[in-house]
């Protein structure tokens, strides 16, 4: 899923100080998984927001909902009322959220609540760690199932550098190296035979160094 | 005020209408072609920009060409893209380029990889053009590396420039950019090659609304055309390039399309030299480096004049 982290309480006052009737509006997908942008988080944001307002005498008022998916345009084009009635727009969705309110929203202000961080999973609950670096080209088949392109600092397709050491990275004692990590589970199915391949120079046009990708499936458009 | 040993600052600060052309390195690894080619420019041109592999196609690093011609008397303006580099690379090639005896520095975002010969790398773009000027003044005039960390000595003093593009869009904002990179602090500007003299015009309207040939020196860019299969390449093939049909046709009906291509070229600079705040050209012979030497010749602004004392 996108993780996403809401920005601090004051950078969305600072960002909503001009607006006196925001619409708040959270996603049911993943930040609602990762516990950012979900109709709970959606509420407290406004309470804050409002209450904050309030005691420095500008009152905010506020209307909140939460969408099934703001990567959908058929659920941002359903909320039409909600967003005339309102001055500006903050989104605890990712990127995408925002970017597709704006899209369809011309006239109106769209502000983000979220940093979006990454496309990961939790490891414990309350901690969400980074797992795929979207290269557009996966080679978790060749690394045992641990990704080197967003794992490893340098995203190092023939590793481990020299700054592997007692399993971390040389960056942080706290990051695990992943080419140990793969090291150690292609040892284990005793297929370490695959780091002897030396693994060419990665097609990062795939990525976004090919510009804005898309993908297209003819097969299931429709009309 | 000079502020640094350029000689395209000094000739600019002395009211030259200036003269610079551009030198491309080749694809492979002796300096015989640039250093020929700098031979020949040299007494006709007050400086030199050495691209930085254009179009994304792998060449002699610009650095290392810059400090092969140095030794022809000509000044080299070595082009910085931020396509290849993060901001260290980029210090330490300023650092070095400095060293090899570099006074000018041209900073540019850089064609997009995919143009070039290895369309499957990864880009940079660690900072952008606009950053990169503002970035390699402050290395000079607040001795700063680019974290803000203090550079003890031996600061690096080039004359900064920065290129302009009238002729992409939205055209009415172009100069509004020009602008912040004249805030940021680029002192020279090289257009795009200009073919469409009318929409020039109407946007050197807006650089003197705005005062900025005031505060910059604009060098107009012009390329001479071979054929009117090139011209037609640059209009309907290159983003950000507009080519009026007159031009095509007019080469399509010359006996002698090369001549007839060098013909445009020189009143496309005489007619550049009258517009007010145009401050000079530069000329960008793509591959055919050797006409230069005739084209300044013809359009009048043979012989080059000296720095004074």
């Amino acid at each position: 899923m996108i993780v996403a982290e809401n920005k601090p309480l004051a950078e969305i006052a600072e960002l909503i100080k001009d607006y006196n009737k925001v619409l708040f509006l959270g996603c049911g997908g993943c930040v609602t998984v990762c516990l950012s942008g979900g109709e709970k988080e959606t509420e407290i944001m406004a309470t804050a927001l409002r209450l904050k307002r309030k005691l420095e005498g500008q009152p905010l008022e506020t209307l909140t909902y939460t969408l099934t998916r703001q990567c959908d345009p058929e659920y941002v084009a359903s909320i039409e009322n909600l967003v005339g009635q309102a001055e500006a727009v903050v989104s605890l969705a990712c990127g995408v959220g925002v970017q597709y309110l704006a899209e369809h929203y011309p006239d109106k202000w769209v502000i983000p609540a979220a940093n979006t961080k990454h496309i990961g999973g939790s490891i414990v609950h309350g901690v969400w760690e980074e797992r795929c670096g979207l290269c557009g080209e996966c080679i978790l088949h060749k690394t045992g199932g641990i990704c080197p392109v967003i794992r490893c600092s340098k995203s190092i397709l023939n590793g481990p550098c020299g700054g592997s050491q007692d399993g971390h990275c040389e960056i942080d004692k706290n990051v695990p190296c992943a080419w140990q990590l793969i090291y150690d589970r292609l040892k284990t199915l005793n297929r370490l035979d695959l780091l002897t391949e030396l693994q060419p120079p990665k097609d990062w046009s795939k990525a976004r160094d090919g510009g804005p990708r898309k993908v297209v499936r003819e097969d299931v458009m429709i009309g | 005020m000079i502020n640094t040993e350029s000689k395209l600052e000094k000739l600019l600060k002395q009211g030259e209408f200036v003269v610079t052309a551009e030198i491309g390195p080749p694809k492979h690894a002796s300096a015989g072609t640039i250093r020929r080619h700098a031979e020949m420019l040299k007494d006709h041109i007050d400086a030199s920009n050495i691209t930085d592999c254009q179009t994304a196609v792998v060449r002699l690093s610009s650095i290392a060409a810059a400090a092969h011609i140095k030794p022809t008397g000509i000044d080299p303006i070595a082009q910085m893209t931020c396509r290849d580099r993060n901001r260290i690379a980029i210090q330490s090639d300023l650092l070095g380029a400095y060293s090899l005896g570099v006074r000018n520095v041209l900073c540019l975002s850089g064609d997009h990889q995919k143009f070039g010969n290895h369309p499957t790398a990864k880009n940079v773009y660690d900072v952008d053009s606009i950053q990169l000027v503002h970035l390699v003044r402050r290395m000079r005039d607040e001795k700063q590396f680019f974290s803000g960390e203090a550079i003890k000595e031996h600061e690096p003093r080039f004359f900064v420039g920065a290129v302009a593009n009238p002729f992409a869009d939205p055209f009415e904002y172009r100069v509004v950019r020009l602008e912040k990179k004249i805030n940021a602090g680029a002192e020279f500007i090289q257009t795009q090659c200009i073919y469409d003299m009318e929409r020039f015009e109407r946007f050197m309207e807006m650089v003197r609304a705005r005062g900025l040939h005031e505060r910059a020196y604009i060098l107009a860019g012009v390329t001479p055309l071979k054929s009117w299969r090139a011209a037609h390449y640059l209009q309907t093939q290159v983003s950000g390039m507009v080519v009026p049909d007159e031009i095509v046709e007019r080469l399509k009906k010359a006996e002698d399309p090369k001549a007839e291509g060098i013909n445009i070229c020189i009143e496309q600079i005489k007619h550049l030299k009258t517009i007010p705040g145009v401050a000079g050209v530069h000329i960008m012979a793509i591959a055919w480096e050797e006409v230069v030497p005739q084209i300044v010749e013809r359009a009048g602004l043979y012989p080059r004049p000296a720095v004074r004392e």
